[in-house]
């Protein structure tokens, strides 16, 4: 080995940066993953400029227009109130995402918080959170979801928290996996031998170790948050009229379908391909950040 | 204070379930190189994990007396042991391929000790861990200390260990095996260093090895550990002269630049020896 050959990363960030780099070019090398990545864009890109990408206003009503199939002037149709379905579907973007990071930003720390401090203490610590977690995983979790709503009241906060209550357990476990297998590593007690604390080496040496595995997990996860999302809004818990979330406009054009097929079809291929998107990019990620697989 | 020494240990025993695996372990160590010397699975980096009490949670620790500088290391909990470790006992362990976080640069990982020993600025710190580095004969500390443990070395990750141990000047330390990953060049100076250790810094080394030749010329005294028993101890020189059977027939089991031998012995096990 020379010298030479190994590029000398100045800093810790150009590292980072030359790390994250390779990161990003092995994930668009699968065709798949570019394309789970280039519809999420397009999702984050529509939900940036809604306003100037929508052709009318998603909540004013036109009840002689209503239920006209898509048109030069409608795009997607209109729906029973005469509402232009493209540019609801647009706004409905916006709802999308925010449900999505908030119940991810909740989740992501929560889950990994419990799963590191359970598997690296393990026994009564590890029995007490673990059980907890069996409780919210043996239901369901839409039914687990809708009973969290019927008891804080329908609403895009709420379903949020429902959800994001519903979806800690999975991640839970995966960083617990993670930490017990790591946690009589050699290097976590190299680590305790130079004095670090508990915290210590919770935070600097375990969590980084888990969050690879925790990532891909999320990334998954927030396909089934989408899917969630707008079963709780078809059941008319999520967001409430007259907001243009997806689930709920299923919903409303569902008395339609028959006659006038795009109030149900627009939304539903939109949830399609946003689901679709983040277990794309979810597999892509994991197969991007596992050393293992890495050549 | 000078006057007792600095580590007592007496009857030492660990024990994962019902069966004890370190029987009885007595020593005394003051300001000195102890070796503490035996075959693979005799004991020897079990004594050394349980003084610092790093043991796997299911091991149980005993003792009749366990002292570290006055203090009882029995009694003592998990954060009188925490605020022991790294500041006055240290160990350099096994093996640097598991004993460096793989995902960490090896800058940093100093830095960790470097920062427990005093509170210093990003750049202050930097630059000790770089002569930390220099002075465990790393050419090149900068480019180093930005690579990943993976990306250096056995020889190499050994030495970093150590110098994460120098960071903290620790008046105890425990070295499993510090220079079996190193070459012989290396190693001279490895052991040059923690023999300007000893001698500057009255640093008890606690030297764990199984390189018999070795420790008869870089240790003061020397513990010989058979099955979980220290079957006896000696001063280094005295080696060649030990009476206890097993002692005397790892020695017989040395090659010899000097003299020709056809066969090597081959050591002869007594049941009575891991009875005694």
């Amino acid at each position: 080995m020379t010298t030479s050959a190994l590029p000398a990363p100045v800093g810790v960030f150009q590292a980072w940066r030359a790390d994250a780099a390779a990161t990003a070019r092995k994930l668009l090398a699968n065709p798949l993953t570019a394309v789970g990545v280039a519809v999420i864009a397009l999702l984050v890109g529509v939900a940036l400029f809604a306003p100037w990408i929508a052709t009318h206003d998603p909540l004013r009503q036109q009840l002689d227009a209503a239920l006209q199939p898509p048109s030069g002037a409608h795009w997607f149709g209109t729906d029973e109130f005469g509402r232009d379905v493209f540019s609801r579907l647009v706004h409905g973007t916006r709802i999308t995402l925010f449900i999505v990071t908030l119940v991810t930003v909740v989740v992501g720390p929560l889950g990994m918080g419990i799963g590191v401090v359970s598997g690296y203490f393990g026994g009564r610590v590890d029995v007490l959170c673990m059980r907890v977690a069996d409780v919210f995983l043996s239901f369901p979790s839409l039914v687990l979801a809708l009973a969290f709503v019927a008891a804080l009241g329908p609403g895009l906060d709420h379903a949020v928290l429902a959800i994001a209550l519903t979806a800690w357990p999975p991640i839970a476990r995966l960083a617990r996996a993670e930490a017990m297998t790591l946690r009589n590593a050699d290097f976590i007690v190299a680590a305790q031998l130079q004095g670090a604390s508990h915290l210590r080496v919770l935070w600097r040496h375990l969590a980084p170790l888990c969050l690879p595995s925790v990532l891909v997990r999320l990334t998954m996860n927030m396909a089934s948050v989408v899917l969630t999302a707008a079963g709780l809004g078809f059941l008319g818990l999520g967001a409430q009229p007259p907001l243009p979330e997806w689930g709920s406009m299923i919903s409303e054009g569902r008395r339609y379908m028959l006659d006038s097929w795009w109030t149900v079809a627009a939304p539903g291929a939109a949830i399609l391909a946003v689901s679709m998107a983040f277990n794309l990019l979810g597999d892509g990620l994991n197969d991007a950040l596992d050393p293992r697989q890495s050549s | 204070m000078t006057a007792s020494p600095l580590l007592q240990v007496q009857g030492l025993q660990v024990a994962y379930g019902p069966t004890p695996i370190v029987h009885g372990v007595s020593f005394t160590l003051g300001r000195e190189k102890l070796a503490v010397v035996g075959e693979s699975g005799s004991g020897k980096t079990t004594v050394g994990r349980a003084l610092l009490k790093l043991l796997p949670r299911q091991a149980r620790i005993g003792a009749e007396r366990l002292q570290f500088d006055g203090m009882d290391l029995l009694q003592a909990g998990e954060r009188d042991m925490a605020a022991l470790r790294g500041r006055r006992l240290s160990m350099i362990m096994q093996d640097p391929k598991y004993s460096l976080n793989p995902v960490m640069s090896i800058g940093r990982q100093i830095a960790e000790a470097v920062q427990r020993a005093a509170k210093l600025s990003h750049a202050e710190c930097n630059e000790r861990v770089e002569t930390l580095l220099a002075r465990v004969h790393i050419r090149d500390p900068k480019r180093v200390a930005a690579q990943y443990p993976h990306e250096v070395s056995g020889g190499m990750g050994q030495r970093v260990m150590i110098a994460m141990m120098l960071a903290q000047r620790p008046q105890l330390l425990i070295a499993d095996e510090p220079t079996s990953a190193l070459d012989v060049s290396v190693r001279q100076e490895v052991l040059h260093l923690l023999d300007e250790l000893v001698a500057e810094q009255g640093l008890a080394l606690l030297f764990i090895s199984h390189d018999l030749n070795l420790v008869r010329h870089f240790c003061d005294r020397v513990l010989v550990m058979y099955a979980g028993r220290v079957v006896e101890t000696l001063a280094a020189a005295d080696l060649p002269r030990a009476e206890h059977p097993y002692t005397r027939g790892l020695m017989a089991a040395l090659p010899s630049l000097r003299q020709r031998r056809a066969v090597l012995p081959v050591l002869q096990r007594d049941a009575a020896w891991s009875a005694a």
